[in-house]
């Protein structure tokens, strides 16, 4: 409802947010796809000419890419999987009434706030480094053999790392939505007889159910382009190389611009999938 | 729910929460604590804890050994003028979308959503050669835009989803009083929208603060942040936790701090809304 | 200053016409009242002349000047909005200044304004707080005084008064019929509460759908309403509609009477009935009367205190000058 002046007036000020956001999109993604039909190797002799899908090809069938996808699933599963279960349960106890509950919530949520590269240096060093690392002291104070995390352990540590980083974002958001429940419908379900484990389970669940999805998705998208903590812990080593980072080595270390393309390629569509799902909860809300 | 609960319980769910949150807090306190530690007590066996000569030597070293201002300067340029710059850029298009909606609007708001989704290493050669082709490598304007691009849809969504809340009526009486639309965003939307811009800027300066992928790959020396000055640590020599503590303090304390005040608003920025 | 006219006025919404072509003109110094039940476009109207919609066709043209598509901002009208749409983030001072800024008269001139605009309304002492400390009724007075400060060619009203009390809309409806009569300024005044019309207005223009019912003076809508719409909508309680052989009777399709045109007796009259539920209100008595054989219900309004009671069988007398004859087609027969 407005009228045509302030109708034209909206699409001048919308104009530079979507064109900006159009070049950003588009130029960069039109180039991975020029660059993934080519053989492109910069410091080796650059471009080489077109050569279709083989680099889709070979990318596919290289050594690393299956080790490197299960790394990924695992990264993703694994971290989606501790935090949305600790989420929902830190979320339900956040909830209960006691003292000290704004500090309590200030301290479960700090993580979420600390650089990636700093927390992935903490973890590696003061607590994983198999020598100096609090848990070496802790295993050799029971009488254990150290562990060497970031190289016997290194999925398992890295999806630690990642899990204390992203379990704030989970358990904030499930608070929130657990905040928001009628407490009358639980009230009333406990006129009707529903026993503490029944609540949880009729009521208070499937009401956190949008919620979880979003999490989810939101964490989904960016676990699957988590960087930094392996850059810094492990650099791709000992099996904790994933899709990322498997296509940034083979952009920026061993300069295969084409092939890391192909991949970028196979990212982009990944995340649209995600994304796709995602969108359509985001779009339902707007209509709200 | 305001309803007795019996003090037993109370104390049961205090101790169980103050011991989990202290559990997830610990990394944090710990390194804090290293930091004022000399590098011998920081790895002694068994660990101290509390009792030990407190120095602030570490921040000294750090501070002289590798120019640490200039990474914290890089850093507060970075975030906060992407923020900025996203900012006037979003304030005109989510006024359009929540004042003068479409059919398209919708649309146009979950395609900007996609572009966030977009997985920047798929991006990250052509960016690369750009940044090279004008000479924005290492500078601090290129990640100024860069990360001004990649939080755009944040800002946008952030900043519709307050607009929202403010009814069109009183924009409608700015204009009837005769504002034009420049006196009308600036005088009126503006000053309403306080609350929700000032907690805009609040998560998207820290989410570029943190921001640890174009960061690390587009910048070398000169325009490095704390993210790249923190990650230089991941090849030490010798004895450094006291100093990577020190170092990592002062890289997130500030963060820290703004986080705390932002923690309302986190949800619905980063869910775009979904979640309230 | 501040006639408004408006010329074969359309506007739609996508396929939907709200407003079908629509002639009207409101003249200079009057106050005039748009009336209708909710979804009569009474509203879409008042915005279509404030210009904050666009018509889809027509013209309005403002003291002779072509109006059509200047913005609002320059149309040189004030808006009293339904919500007050007061700057929350303003004290009432600059609330109140606000358009005298944008029009940007010196410091001094708009002080002078704002200072006489609050004495006449009586905001003096109130001058520093925010809209939020401000009770409905204060801050209804700041909406006005925030219209009148610019001195426009028309003021604007949409339904003002309807998130007001009862007691406190019957005060500002006094306040605003008499701002009208001391600035003799042009109003346009829109509400679905037909005592504030008939109570305010100078000239009533009956909406239904988009289409104007009738326009006349309150008087002239009460005395001889131009179809079955307007004669139920104007008047409370309701008129009385009859139909069948006792509207044959006065030869019309249906006949009116309006409740006060009904005298009760003891005894025969006319038309004879069951008191079913009598609302004794001291100066006026209501009786709602069933099983006459003629409508299902008939209300008929007795001044003063009349002593009958639930059960009791009367005698009803219409006046015979005032029974409205309709045609087929609901309107006006003469």
């Amino acid at each position: 409802m407005a009228t045509q002046h302030s109708r034209s007036a909206a699409r001048l000020m919308m104009g530079p947010a979507v064109v900006l956001l159009l070049g950003w999109m588009l130029v960069p993604l039109l180039m991975t796809l020029y660059f993934s039909f080519k053989s492109y190797l910069p410091l080796r002799g650059g471009d080489l000419g077109w050569i279709g899908f083989d680099n889709y090809v070979r990318f596919v069938t290289s050594s690393a890419f299956w080790p490197s996808v299960s790394a990924t699933l695992i990264i993703v599963g694994g971290v989606l999987l501790i935090t949305v279960v600790l989420g929902v349960l830190l979320a339900i106890l956040l909830d209960q009434p006691m003292w000290g509950q704004g500090i309590v919530r200030i301290l479960v949520i700090a993580p979420f706030f600390v650089m990636p590269t700093v927390s992935a240096l903490v973890w590696k060093n003061m607590f994983m480094d198999p020598v100096n690392g609090l848990f070496a002291h802790l295993w050799k104070f029971f009488g254990a053999q150290p562990v060497e995390w970031l190289s016997d352990a290194s999925l398992f540590s890295i999806v630690l790392i990642v899990s204390w980083q992203w379990l704030p974002f989970a358990t904030l958001i499930l608070l929130t939505a657990i905040q928001s429940l009628d407490s009358e419908q639980l009230e009333a379900a406990e006129m009707d007889g529903a026993p503490p484990p029944k609540r949880f389970v009729f009521i208070i669940l499937p009401h956190l159910g949008r919620a979880i999805t979003i999490v989810v998705l939101i964490q989904t998208i960016f676990l699957l382009s988590i960087f930094a903590e392996i850059f810094v812990t492990t650099g791709g080593a000992f099996g904790s190389r994933t899709l990322t980072y498997l296509i940034f080595q083979r952009v920026l270390e061993s300069q295969n611009v084409g092939l890391g393309s192909a991949g970028g390629v196979y990212a982009i569509i990944l995340a649209n999938i995600v994304a796709l799902f995602l969108m359509r909860i985001v779009g339902k809300n707007l209509d709200a | 729910m305001a309803r007795a609960v019996t003090t037993n319980r109370k104390v049961i769910n205090t101790a169980f929460a103050w011991g989990i949150g202290l559990l997830i807090f610990f990394p944090i306190l710990w390194t804090i604590l290293t930091s004022f530690k000399t590098e011998a007590t920081a790895i002694a066996d068994p660990p101290v804890f509390l009792f030990f000569d407190w120095t602030l030597e570490n921040y000294q070293v750090v501070q002289e050994r590798s120019n640490y201002a200039r990474f914290l300067w890089n850093s507060v340029i970075i975030a906060g003028g992407s923020t900025v710059l996203g900012i006037i850029i979003a304030i005109p298009a989510a006024w359009s979308m929540a004042f003068v909606p479409s059919r398209r609007t919708k649309d146009i708001l979950l395609w900007m959503l996609s572009t966030k989704m977009l997985p920047a290493v798929g991006v990250l050669y052509p960016i690369y050669l750009i940044f090279i082709e004008l000479g924005l490598l290492d500078t601090r304007i290129g990640l100024v835009i860069v990360l001004m691009l990649i939080n755009l849809p944040i800002i946008v969504w952030m900043l519709y989803t307050y607009f929202r809340e403010i009814p069109g009526e009183i924009l409608e009486a700015s204009r009837m009083d005769g504002a034009s639309l420049r006196d009308e965003i600036l005088y009126v939307l503006t000053p309403m929208a306080v609350p929700g811009i000032a907690s805009t800027l609040l998560l998207n300066f820290i989410l570029a603060w943190n921001e640890a992928f174009w960061t690390l790959n587009l910048t070398a020396a000169k325009a490095a942040p704390l993210t790249a000055f923190i990650a230089s640590y991941s090849s030490p020599e010798g004895l450094f936790y006291a100093k990577l503590s020190a170092a990592s303090t002062m890289a997130i304390a500030p963060i820290l701090i703004l986080g705390w005040f932002s923690q309302k608003q986190l949800v619905r920025g980063l869910t775009f809304g979904a979640v309230k | 200053m501040g006639q408004i006219k408006l010329e074969k006025v359309t506007k739609s919404f996508g396929d939907v016409e709200v407003i079908p072509p629509l002639d009207l003109t409101i003249g200079e110094g009057e106050f005039t009242v748009f009336v209708g039940p909710s979804g009569c476009g009474k509203s879409t109207l008042l915005r279509l002349i404030a210009g904050l919609e666009d018509i889809s066709s027509g013209q309005i043209t403002i003291d002779g000047q072509d109006a059509t598509n200047v913005p609002p901002a320059k149309r040189r009208l004030a808006m009293v909005f339904q919500s007050y749409a007061l700057y929350p983030h303003m004290s009432v001072r600059k609330n109140i200044a606000f358009p005298l800024r944008m029009a940007k008269l010196d410091q001094a001139e708009q002080d002078k304004r704002v200072e006489q605009a609050a004495s006449v309304l009586n905001l003096t002492d109130y001058l520093d707080r925010r809209p939020g400390q401000l009770s409905g009724g204060q801050r209804q007075r700041v909406a006005i005084g925030r219209a009148i400060v610019r001195e426009p060619a028309a003021f604007l009203f949409d339904e003002p008064l309807s998130n007001l009390d009862a007691a406190l809309r019957v005060g500002m409806r006094l306040e605003i019929s008499e701002l009208h009569k001391r600035l003799a300024t042009t109003m346009i005044y829109v509400t679905h509460d037909q005592v504030e019309a008939m109570t305010m207005a100078d000239k009533i223009v009956v909406l239904r759908a988009g289409h104007i019912e009738q326009v006349g003076s309150p008087l002239e809508l009460y005395r001889t309403p131009r179809n079955l719409f307007v004669a139920g909508f104007i008047g409370s309680p309701k008129m009385n509609h009859i139909d069948g052989a006792e509207a044959a009777k006065h030869s019309a399709k249906t006949i009116g009477v309006r409740p006060e045109h009904i005298d009760v007796v003891d005894g025969e009259g006319v038309w004879q009935g069951t008191v079913g539920v009598a609302e004794h209100l001291g100066s006026d008595t209501f009786f709602h009367i069933h099983g006459t054989g003629i409508a299902e219900t008939l209300t008929v309004r007795a001044t003063g205190e009349v002593d009958f009671r639930h059960g009791d069988r009367i005698g009803l007398v219409p006046r015979a000058d005032q029974i409205h004859r309709f045609d087929d087609q609901g309107l006006r027969m003469p």
